[in-house]
């Protein structure tokens, strides 16, 4: 593989950057192959990286229906954070946070990390209090986490509306200064282009129309290129694992919705940090080409349709002009959605499945983006070992029969509850 | 904007609705023996179909009442609706 680097990029100006190596190969499907993981969005991609590079496993195939960055990596708003409360969340996202400060050097291939910090406004002394115990609680789990009473805020973000009679004025925030943003394209790029380096088959436009199971064993997948054996499928399809489960008679704790973001017209530069709305569910940051990147609720109803309906935006929209009176100015430049897998507990599920050599990498919900590596990392060990690694131990398909949920939030599903 | 017709108060924006899930879904009869993986399934296991979907909205900001809507989630065409306690053949 060509290593990206400033010689070479001075180099091939010489033949008009007419030489450059492609990124990865286009290959048709083997017959049969060690690991097939469904699904070449990040997580998937990560996951045949890691397979490759920590368990020296490399015949491995990513089955993509779309294209190779079409999905969810695609569409984020591409924060990163680990401001969790939870153990199992905290440990896990803290691990990953880990991976991303070294993912460009990793992956030879800059994802433009910018750690710019998260802030998290409060409107309450109640939610101050609340604030202070995940806090607390993130920093004995060894995460960074910095309580800011409204003067703090208000030096570090004073185009929010701190004006008094307001219906949520801010009383402080909850800031995680080492969480940030990352360029979403690039990660799954650099780690496509690593993964292919060491002989994983990227196959895009091949979609998976049902599997070979024998005497509770996966035997292979068939796709609309032909029929494909398998020793272990790995099933990482977010907002489509339903529709994958079906074809496996099986019935999960996910359902599909449908999340909406937008980005202004480009702006100079006026937001350093992320932040997000205490009151309800909006948070926003600026790309480093200038426009204010932002999102907030699920369109509300079951929906397969990756693109998004205007009152949920309106709606995330008002929170956003409450918060940021100066956004009300700007122009929308453009809006679009994704569909997610939202788990009922609103935590992630990295496990085993019934079926020996089948796993599932699924219930993403809104913090898909940011777990890329460490989902990748766990999901990978998982595979390759057969068991789950004591960072994805919490995050197991049956918890929900045993009744140790995750629940951060209390978010699933059901965002009328919130 | 969906436009979904009420089965009480004729069509009105989705505005005026709240969602609440799958309707297919059972509750498991009371006073009988209920395994922990029907309660399971009751709970939190959905189908979330891709095509024809039979959910229930309220009429929140109408009459209040509960009702049942088939619609497309991948298209969100609302093919019919039905009253709450209509059997949907």
């Amino acid at each position: 593989m060509q290593k990206y680097s400033i010689f070479n990029l001075v180099k091939n100006a010489f033949s008009n950057h007419e030489n450059w190596d492609l990124a990865w190969k286009d290959p048709t499907p083997k017959e049969e192959y060690d690991v097939v993981i469904i699904g070449g969005g990040g997580h998937g991609l990560a996951t045949a990286y890691y397979l490759a590079k920590e368990h020296n496993i490399t015949n491995v195939a990513i089955i993509e229906k779309g294209w190779i960055g079409g999905g969810n990596v695609g569409r984020n708003t591409t924060i990163i954070r680990s401001n969790y409360m939870h153990d199992e969340n905290g440990l896990f996202s803290e691990f990953g946070m880990d991976l991303w400060r070294k993912m460009s050097q990793d992956l030879n291939y800059n994802v433009m990390f910018s750690p710019r910090g998260i802030i998290n406004l409060a409107h309450s002394d109640a939610q101050m209090n609340a604030y202070a115990r995940r806090g607390n609680s993130m920093r004995l789990n060894g995460i960074d986490a910095v309580l800011l009473n409204r003067e703090q805020v208000k030096e570090i973000i004073p185009m929010a509306d701190f004006s008094e009679n307001v219906r949520f004025p801010i009383f402080g925030g909850l800031m995680q200064p080492s969480a940030g943003t990352a360029r979403h394209d690039a990660v799954a790029w650099g780690y496509a282009r690593q993964a292919d380096s060491m002989g994983v088959d990227i196959i895009q436009n091949c979609e998976v129309t049902g599997f070979d199971v024998s005497a509770g064993k996966i035997k292979g997948i068939r796709t609309s290129r032909g029929n494909i054996k398998a020793k272990k499928v790995g099933i990482c399809v977010a907002g489509s694992t339903n529709i994958l489960a079906e074809k496996l008679n099986m019935t999960l704790p996910i359902e599909t919705h449908l999340l909406q973001a937008c980005v202004s017209e480009p702006v100079k530069p006026v937001l350093d940090n992320v932040v997000t709305f205490g009151a309800g569910h909006f948070y926003v940051s600026q790309s480093d080409k200038g426009e204010m990147v932002m999102g907030g609720d699920l369109d509300g109803y079951n929906s397969y349709a990756q693109r998004g309906n205007l009152p949920t935006l309106q709606h995330v929209l008002t929170e956003g002009i409450a918060m940021m009176p100066f956004l009300s100015k700007l122009k929308m430049l453009r809006t679009w959605g994704g569909i997610m897998d939202m788990s009922m507990d609103g935590s992630p599920i990295i496990d085993k499945t019934h079926i020996d050599g089948l796993y599932l990498n699924c219930g993403w919900c809104y913090g898909g983006f940011k777990a890329t590596p460490a989902s990748g990392w766990t999901f990978a060990h998982t595979i390759a070992q057969d068991r789950v690694h004591e960072l994805n131990a919490g995050y197991s398909l049956n918890r929900f029969n045993t009744g140790h949920l995750i629940d951060e939030k209390g978010l699933g599903t059901k965002t009328w509850i919130s | 904007m969906l436009h979904i017709n009420c089965p009480h108060c004729g069509m009105r924006s989705q505005n005026e609705f709240s969602y609440g899930g799958d309707a297919s879904v059972k509750r498991p009869e009371l006073n009988k023996e209920v395994s922990d993986q029907d309660w399971d399934n009751f709970v939190y296991n959905r189908k979330s179909l891709r095509g024809k979907h039979l959910e229930l909205w309220q009429h929140i900001s109408g009459c209040r009442q509960w009702i049942k809507v088939e619609r497309d989630t991948a298209t969100h065409e609302i093919f019919r609706t039905f009253k709450a306690d209509e059997e949907v053949a």
